[in-house]
């Protein structure tokens, strides 16, 4: 960029350095403040005195002893068994992510290699149904779910996402094998595979990025669920997500906020290792659909 | 493919979503012509040392009874669509014909819970949907214009708002505009006015929520247009550049024409995922001044004593028509692509 041509003017670069350090501190400082605030007491990180409060912390050094403190997390994760939900949350996540990455990976292999119309009308049909709100999906569960009297347990509301995650799962899956050479499984099919036995010795080896990439958004939304999750489970079987929303009713009232401030960092720490390790698939998903669809 | 591997690799796939979407659909429509049972009251005598006293009761066995005759429900036809808390018809004729202005029409329909839902739902989808859009168009060109060793880094942390839960977000954001968090209290500062609260009147919580879905979003828009910006042709700009055009011109007319398509992309996506509106209205509690049709949903099926299937059904079908209004317009476009292919 050293030609004359390109070089940015002073006043340019100060302007667009200005506005990245404004939109670092919209997009991450709530996160860092909140995270700061949760080794706090709610005095503090609730000041009605003085918003430096919640960085020097006189309040908790006076109810601690310390200018940090633990007694948030401790509540949270001890006292209210916010363990239980991670567990949860862990099974929900590990079996959605699998099933629905097994499903989504053979059918989007097939819609990707048949060349029929109805693959067109299968496409759509995922379209309109990732569209549907899942609130209006969950209101026609219920009453069927209370009926057959499987409301309530885990592995109903891993069925049920697995089954909101497919559109979305079989579209990105069906770009990202369309993007494999078909000749590719054709050249195992006349050595004599299967269709089947192609697919596994041909193109499995192959797919993992698109599958990786793939499988994170299916994380992203198990794990982020809070629709479903929050109309499916039962207080014992709940996961992080709408467990906070029920410490938000309960805590708010008995001033222990801060268990819910607490819960809540514990559940964006995750996310925050996720996009250190996953930034560039992240990126490269989020795109892969507007770049071919 | 032959039809039959074609099935055998796609039938789990299609049968999770037949059973779980399309067929809740159809149950959802079912139920919405249905009310529930009233409950069966008999009034019994309860007789004790101190004399008898009558009361009233629920008659367990003859609701037993009815719930098998009429597994579904009383039948309703579509009572429960114009009744008062979807379309209310009756209100909204009686409204037009006994207000005197279109002001007060507007904001007796206002008061009506489906259209004060309908309304938000509709403002926050096509105020935030654009913004967004904008937004994030205008972050991807500073940050494709700042040295390469800061683009990671800047990313990472553009990242955090998409990604992070909705409700979680919502709830960060909520309790720093809390009225003892750091923004609450600054901006009381701000306006010298130590009684503002964001929360408390609906137009301010409106404006919150509207800021919290762009900054929810504006980095998926963000994204998809920094991967968009890779890819402009260089040579065109080159030549723009060569006919006299400066910077703003050779955005306005090289760039971003090349990046329609994916704006197009990022608004149908954000339509989807804006008119299905929920969490922030839980995270940031702002249902008394802002509901949303998914929030409506939520209401009639959880917060109500007793689940309200037949209401929250209407309201879902409703919700339905709404998205494949939406929808259309892309869905015509893709038959017509797939049509020239």
């Amino acid at each position: 960029m050293s030609e004359p041509a390109t070089r940015k003017p002073l006043p340019l670069v100060t302007l667009s350095i200005c506005f990245i350090a404004i939109w670092l501190i919209v997009a991450a400082f709530p996160f860092i403040w909140t995270m700061w605030g949760s080794f706090k007491v709610e005095g503090d990180f609730f000041s009605r005195a003085d918003w430096m409060n919640a960085i020097t912390g006189p309040a908790t050094q006076l109810q601690t002893g310390g200018t940090f403190t633990l007694d948030g997390y401790y509540g949270a994760w001890v006292e209210q068994e916010f363990w239980r939900n991670a567990l949860n949350t862990l099974i929900v996540v590990i079996c959605v992510v699998s099933i629905s990455l097994t499903l989504g990976t053979l059918g989007g292999y097939a819609l990707a290699r048949s060349g029929y119309k109805y693959t067109f009308w299968i496409l759509m049909a995922a379209l309109v149904f990732r569209a549907m709100p899942h609130v209006t999906l969950v209101s026609g569960y219920l009453l069927p779910f209370f009926q057959l009297n499987i409301w309530g347990y885990l592995p109903t509301t891993i069925v049920v996402l697995v089954a909101i995650n497919q559109p979305f799962t079989l579209w990105m899956l069906h770009s990202f094998f369309l993007s494999i050479p078909k000749d590719l499984d054709e050249a195992a099919m006349v050595d004599g595979c299967t269709r089947f036995q192609a697919f596994r010795l041909a193109v499995i080896p192959v797919m993992w990025p698109g599958v990786v990439t793939t499988g994170l958004f299916s994380f992203l939304l198990a794990y982020n669920d809070f629709t479903v999750t929050a109309m499916l489970l039962t207080e014992e079987n709940a996961t992080m997500v709408p467990q906070i929303n029920s410490f938000l009713g309960s805590t708010q009232e008995q001033g222990k906020v801060m268990y819910a401030v607490a819960a809540v960092v514990s559940a964006i720490v995750p996310l925050f290792v996720l996009i250190l390790f996953f930034q560039r698939q992240i990126v490269s998903g989020l795109t892969a659909g507007a770049v071919k669809g | 493919m032959p039809h039959k591997t074609f099935l055998a690799f796609i039938w789990p796939s299609l049968l999770a979503m037949v059973l779980f979407i399309a067929v809740p659909i159809v149950s959802v429509a079912f139920q919405s012509l249905y009310l529930e049972h009233e409950q069966i009251l008999i009034e019994a005598e309860a007789c004790g040392p101190f004399g008898c006293t009558s009361e009233v009761r629920v008659d367990r066995e003859a609701m037993q009874r009815l719930r098998e005759e009429q597994p579904a429900g009383r039948f309703n036809g579509l009572g429960t669509y114009a009744n008062q808390s979807h379309l209310a018809t009756d209100d909204i004729r009686e409204i037009v014909a006994t207000s005197a202005n279109f002001g007060e029409i507007r904001n007796r329909i206002m008061n009506l819970p489906f259209y004060k839902a309908l309304v938000f739902t509709l403002a926050y989808t096509f105020i935030v949907t654009p913004m967004v859009i904008a937004l994030g168009f205008v972050i991807a060109v500073v940050v494709n214009s700042i040295p390469a060793a800061l683009k990671g880094p800047v990313i990472f942390f553009s990242l955090l708002p998409m990604i992070v839960t909705p409700l979680v977000g919502s709830l960060v954001l909520f309790w720093m505009i809390n009225s003892r968090g750091i923004l609450g209290a600054a901006l009381q500062w701000v306006f010298g006015d130590p009684t503002l609260s964001l929360t408390a009147s609906p137009a301010l919580t409106w404006v919150t929520l509207f800021v919290y879905g762009i900054w929810h979003s504006a980095p998926f828009a963000f994204v998809v247009f920094y991967a968009g910006l890779q890819t402009v042709p260089q040579d065109t700009l080159e030549s723009a550049m060569v006919d006299g055009a400066n910077r703003l011109e050779r955005i306005r007319f090289v760039v971003i024409p090349y990046l329609v398509p994916l704006a197009t992309f990022i608004g149908l996506m954000q339509l989807m995922d804006n008119f299905r509106v929920f969490e922030p209205i839980i995270g940031f509690s702002a249902a008394a001044s802002a509901t949303s049709l998914s929030y409506l949903i939520y209401n009639d099926l959880r917060l109500s004593d007793t689940p309200l299937f037949g209401s929250a059904a209407a309201t879902s079908m409703l919700t339905i028509v709404g998205v494949l209004i939406l929808l259309t317009p892309v869905l015509r476009r893709n038959w017509r692509d797939f049509n020239r292919k």
